[in-house]
């Protein structure tokens, strides 16, 4: 698709020298000037367009040319109004003099003109001339304009209000709305000229006007148009039908919001005055002529829509016209929604037509997409229409991630959807918290694409109540990857399958004893339980999956998020459930899914998180101590979860004393040396467990500090402190050790063993440097009554004045 | 609205570098974001064009990483597809859609649709609030256009030297990146207009 032609082209446009590009240059301005434009000038003007447009940098057409090109603009062969429209798109802007020119010879505003002016707009009052421009012609059309020259009218106004809503003056506003009022609701309902009926006899008789029809083939009787109406031809009228509802929804959210700033004050008292009225008005009669421009486009806008959702429910003959009616129900639900939180009272009328359209669509998944505003239109107004909207909830949350977790689309607007409505559903529906196993199906399934949804959403869901369980599904969530492979795999493929990726854990997936780890897994909503007991043959099951590409990407994302995930929770927990998820670090530390790397990343943010709640709140040590202890006391952990393993003992030695918990005992202190104690022994002795690994240095050292500072609070354990030191430099001194290879690393350790022993000799001293008092690590001088700011003015001051 | 639509390269190709990115065709709706915005005032019109340019570039590499990553993680195998069956093409193409943050790299927050046929990646950056439904089925519509009239299955160069097919089509079925609700009568009609300039 993409050849070696096609990119050796690309680099002779990019790389054309500048002689070369003038001979260009002039012979394009010798054919422009020629009288008939014919193959070649368009080919020249498209090379031309390849050259200007390769490079990032922008080159500069001889005056000449340029006006040529601008004079193209105007030129009724519409391939050179595209070409040369294309081409000054690439250049500097346009002067004041070429815009001149423009308005002057360019009488109607084609299409390609308009583009060229927004693209090249410089500052709000470029827009608004366009969109001056664009607005006289539509009040004063000359009759000999094109039959399609209003069509681009609508989409460059909505192109300006996109970009500067300002534009648009009150007057113009109003113009619009009504003239949006006639294009909606009252175009012409025959078919238009352009209908060829392919006879040739064309008599009176044929001329009647035939009537437009539905998408199933009915007649439209006595209804009006819409864009689900069909015909032969269409008028103009009709056309504008069709832009008019595809700009409906964009122009109502940009001047009927609530707020809005810049429009004059004098309008807004106005409306708030005839406000009171029009919603008495709008709830009762049909009538809408009395209604000022605004409120009768809102009025037809709801018209509108709710004709839209009655013709979604025909059957139409085409596919694409399926497409279409579910992107317009989608549309006219937005739009209805819109309206009704302008104006509370339309909810009434329009609550029936949704909670119907709800009813209809809710059994059939293939309208997902429908549905996510059908619930937004629930949260919306719901409460105020007093709807039990639970069963809207246990859809969108409970059944569509299930059920269509593999569906990009959908994954995009449920979570989007969530985003955007966070606070709401924070205080009106705190359950959706629970669905959060179902919600990181998408996470699982897709990590790449949603992850960064998930940065937003996951704050959310950690609450003390979902926190423990919610960290063991991180933890497996490429098991959960792995096990929606397999649930996909296994609806699609048949019972039997030779060979094929995947056989053990689809056998496994499908047998009916471990039925229930895959159950647990694919569970939709929390509170059954933080994990399961055989959480390793889960494990085992799966290793095969540990290299399938997504289950690899899942993996990827999860360090992330459990760093989001701490960063939270250390917020709303308390030190008990910290306390837990202590535990749960510890014993999940060796329950992983074995994929490379994963493992070790898990651990290194474990031991960042251990640290940092530690930090917070030392007395989780002493608290947690028998479990840390006993995790610091198996030293096959040095070797297969270093960096875990250096922080637990470090966190031990630091926060297991009395200034931190005053529960800690003498007693606790010295089993947690002697477990220490016995580690450092056994690592540093001259075998190793398989005789090929080395313990790391940092491990060594970090054991040898947290000795010394438990033997620094309970005295009488630093004669077994210094007695293993002296040992360690008498070992050294000899030469290399069986436990640390590298020489560096081994200077290192003798040297902080120095130190520590040399410190250790002043026990004091030892203490209130290993263990130092927390006025000193946390100082609070404005708190302190030596150090307080007015204290030291009243002795300055008391000793400059002479008394 | 449509903020842009860009056709460019999305797996590796012989022509290429590893990871290089091309983008055959862009053409962004409206006018410059960097006009309107307070920051990026003191920006001449040549830097405009360049940073414009390289926001394009950046949508380019993000999907062309997403298209990676999704067709890694799919594991299905590219079939080669030749001129004539570009259905076929586009049913199998692969879809997706991602978020790109405000500030990274448009003004605002925007959605970006993608569709990988083959080498090459179709995308369509929306602003959020857009009907995605109706955005998906016009990017689909496009693609099936851009593919037959400009022949892309094959190996010529017609994308790069016949742009201006791709404007005019772009003019009826986007204008000015405006997505319209069109039921196949109205989609005939307009398609009738594209043939009708393309036979040119």
């Amino acid at each position: 698709m993409y050849s070696h032609g096609s990119e050796s082209l690309m680099k002779q446009a990019r790389e054309i020298q500048e002689p070369e590009l003038q001979k260009f240059y002039s012979r394009l301005v010798k054919l422009l000037q020629g009288k008939e434009l014919g193959h070649e000038t368009v080919d020249s003007l498209q090379r031309l367009h390849l050259i200007l447009s390769a490079t990032k940098y922008t080159r500069t057409l001889p005056s000449e040319l340029r006006t040529r090109l601008l004079s193209l603009l105007s030129s009724p062969v519409e391939q050179l109004q595209v070409l040369s429209s294309a081409v000054l798109r690439e250049m500097s802007p346009l002067s004041g003099e070429e815009l001149n020119y423009i308005q002057e010879n360019v009488g109607h505003l084609n299409s390609h003109t308009a583009a060229l002016l927004l693209s090249k707009a410089g500052t709000r009052a470029d827009l608004s001339s366009v969109c001056v421009q664009l607005l006289r012609g539509l009040d004063n059309r000359p009759s000999e304009a094109p039959a399609h020259s209003l069509m681009h009218t609508l989409p460059v106004l909505n192109t300006i209000l996109t970009h500067s809503p300002e534009c648009l003056t009150e007057d113009h506003i109003t113009l619009l709305s009504k003239r949006l009022v006639d294009w909606l609701c009252y175009a012409s309902t025959v078919q238009g000229g352009g209908a060829s009926s392919g006879r040739f006899f064309t008599g009176p008789r044929s001329r009647q006007p035939v009537p437009i029809a539905e998408l199933d083939g009915s007649s439209v009787s006595g209804n009006f148009f819409t864009v689900l109406c069909v015909g032969q031809g269409f008028t103009e009228d009709q056309w504008m039908n069709v832009y008019s509802f595809s700009m409906l929804h964009h122009w109502l959210l940009t001047y009927h919001s609530v707020s809005i700033g810049n429009s004059t004050i004098e309008t807004d008292d106005r409306s708030e005055v005839d406000g009171s009225l029009v919603s008495m008005v709008s709830a009762t009669s049909s009538s809408s002529r009395l209604l000022p421009p605004k409120e009768r486009l809102r009025e037809k806008a709801f018209q509108y829509c709710q004709r839209i959702i009655e013709q979604s429910d025909r059957k139409a003959q085409k596919k694409t016209d399926t497409d279409l009616q579910k992107a317009c129900l989608v549309e006219a639900v937005c739009i209805l929604d819109c309206v009704c939180v302008e104006d509370a009272s339309l909810v009434f009328r329009t609550f029936p037509s949704i909670k119907g359209l709800f009813g209809r669509l809710s059994p059939d998944l293939s309208f997902a997409r429908v549905l996510l505003p059908i619930a937004q239109f629930y949260l919306n107004h719901g409460e105020m229409a007093a709807v039990d909207c639970e069963s809207v909830w246990k859809l969108v949350f409970g059944q569509f991630p299930a059920e269509l977790f593999n569906d990009p689309f959908l994954a995009h607007e449920l979570l989007r959807f969530l985003r955007l409505n966070l606070e709401k559903f924070q205080l009106g529906v705190p359950q959706y918290t629970h669905f959060f196993p179902n919600l990181l199906k998408f996470l699982a399934w897709d990590s790449p694409a949603v992850v960064d949804d998930f940065v937003d959403l996951l704050p959310s869901l950690v609450t003390p109540v979902t926190a423990v369980e919610l960290l063991h599904t991180l933890l497996d969530l490429p098991c959960l990857s792995a096990t929606l492979i397999l649930q996909l795999r296994s609806t699609c493929l048949p019972i039997s399958e030779q060979g094929g990726r995947g056989l053990l854990s689809l056998d496994a997936f499908r047998n009916p004893s471990f039925r229930g780890l895959f159950l647990f897994m694919l569970r939709g909503e929390a509170g059954s339980g933080d994990t399961i007991d055989r959480l390793s043959t889960l494990h085992d099951l799966l290793a095969e999956a540990a290299d399938w590409p997504r289950v690899v990407h899942c993996a990827q994302t999860v360090p992330v998020l459990l760093h989001i995930y701490f960063s939270t929770v250390v917020m709303v927990a308390d030190e008990k459930l910290l306390a837990h998820l202590i535990l749960v670090m510890l014993e999940r530390s060796s329950i992983l899914l074995k994929i490379p790397t994963y493992v070790k990343e898990i651990h290194r943010v474990f031991s960042c998180h251990l640290l940092r709640m530690c930090k917070l709140w030392p007395s989780l040590v002493v608290d947690q101590s028998h479990e840390l202890v006993e995790f610091a006391g198996i030293s096959g952990n040095v070797y297969s979860k270093e960096e875990l393993y250096t922080h637990v003992v470090w966190v031990l030695g630091e926060y297991l004393s009395v200034s931190c918990d005053s529960r800690c005992s003498v007693r606790l202190i010295t089993s947690c040396f002697e477990t220490l104690e016995a580690v450092l022994f056994e690592i540093t002795s001259s075998g190793t467990p398989d005789g090929t690994v080395c313990p790391a240095p940092r491990v060594i050292t970090t054991l040898m500090s947290a000795l010394a500072k438990l033997a620094s609070r309970s005295h009488d354990l630093i004669p077994r402190v210094s007695l293993f030191l002296s040992k360690l430099r008498t070992v050294t001194r000899s030469g290399s050790v069986a436990w640390c290879s590298d020489e560096e690393d081994l200077v290192a350790i003798v040297t902080r063993g120095e130190e520590l022993w040399s410190l250790l000799k002043a026990p004091g001293v030892a203490q209130s440097v290993l263990t130092p008092s927390p006025h000193i690590t946390t100082p609070q001088w404005h708190r302190d009554t030596n150090v307080a700011m007015p204290l030291q003015l009243r002795a300055l001051t008391s000793l400059t004045h002479p008394q | 609205m449509v903020r842009c639509f860009l056709i460019h390269t999305v797996c590796p190709i012989s022509a290429l570098s590893a990871g290089e990115c091309r983008v055959l065709y862009s053409r962004v709706f409206g006018p410059d974001e960097a006009v309107l915005s307070e920051e990026l005032q003191e920006l001449n019109p040549e830097e405009r064009r360049l940073v414009q340019k390289e926001k394009v570039a950046v949508v380019a590499r993000q999907v062309h990483s997403a298209v990676t990553l999704s067709r890694e993680a799919s594991g299905r195998q590219l079939v080669e597809m030749v001129p004539g069956e570009e259905v076929l093409a586009l049913q199998d193409a692969d879809s997706g859609v991602a978020r790109l943050r405000a500030g990274d790299p448009f003004n605002e927050e925007m959605s970006v649709l993608w569709l990988g046929v083959q080498s090459l990646g179709f995308t369509l950056v929306c602003e959020p609030h857009e009907n995605l439904l109706l955005a998906e089925g016009t990017l689909r519509n496009l693609t099936r256009h851009c593919l037959e009239h400009l022949h892309m299955l094959g190996p010529g160069s017609e994308v790069l030297l016949k742009s201006s097919r791709i404007d005019v089509l772009l003019s009826r079925l986007l204008p000015h990146g405006q997505l319209l609700f069109l039921n196949h009568r109205f989609a005939q009609s307009l398609e009738k207009e594209v043939a009708a300039y393309m036979a040119k």
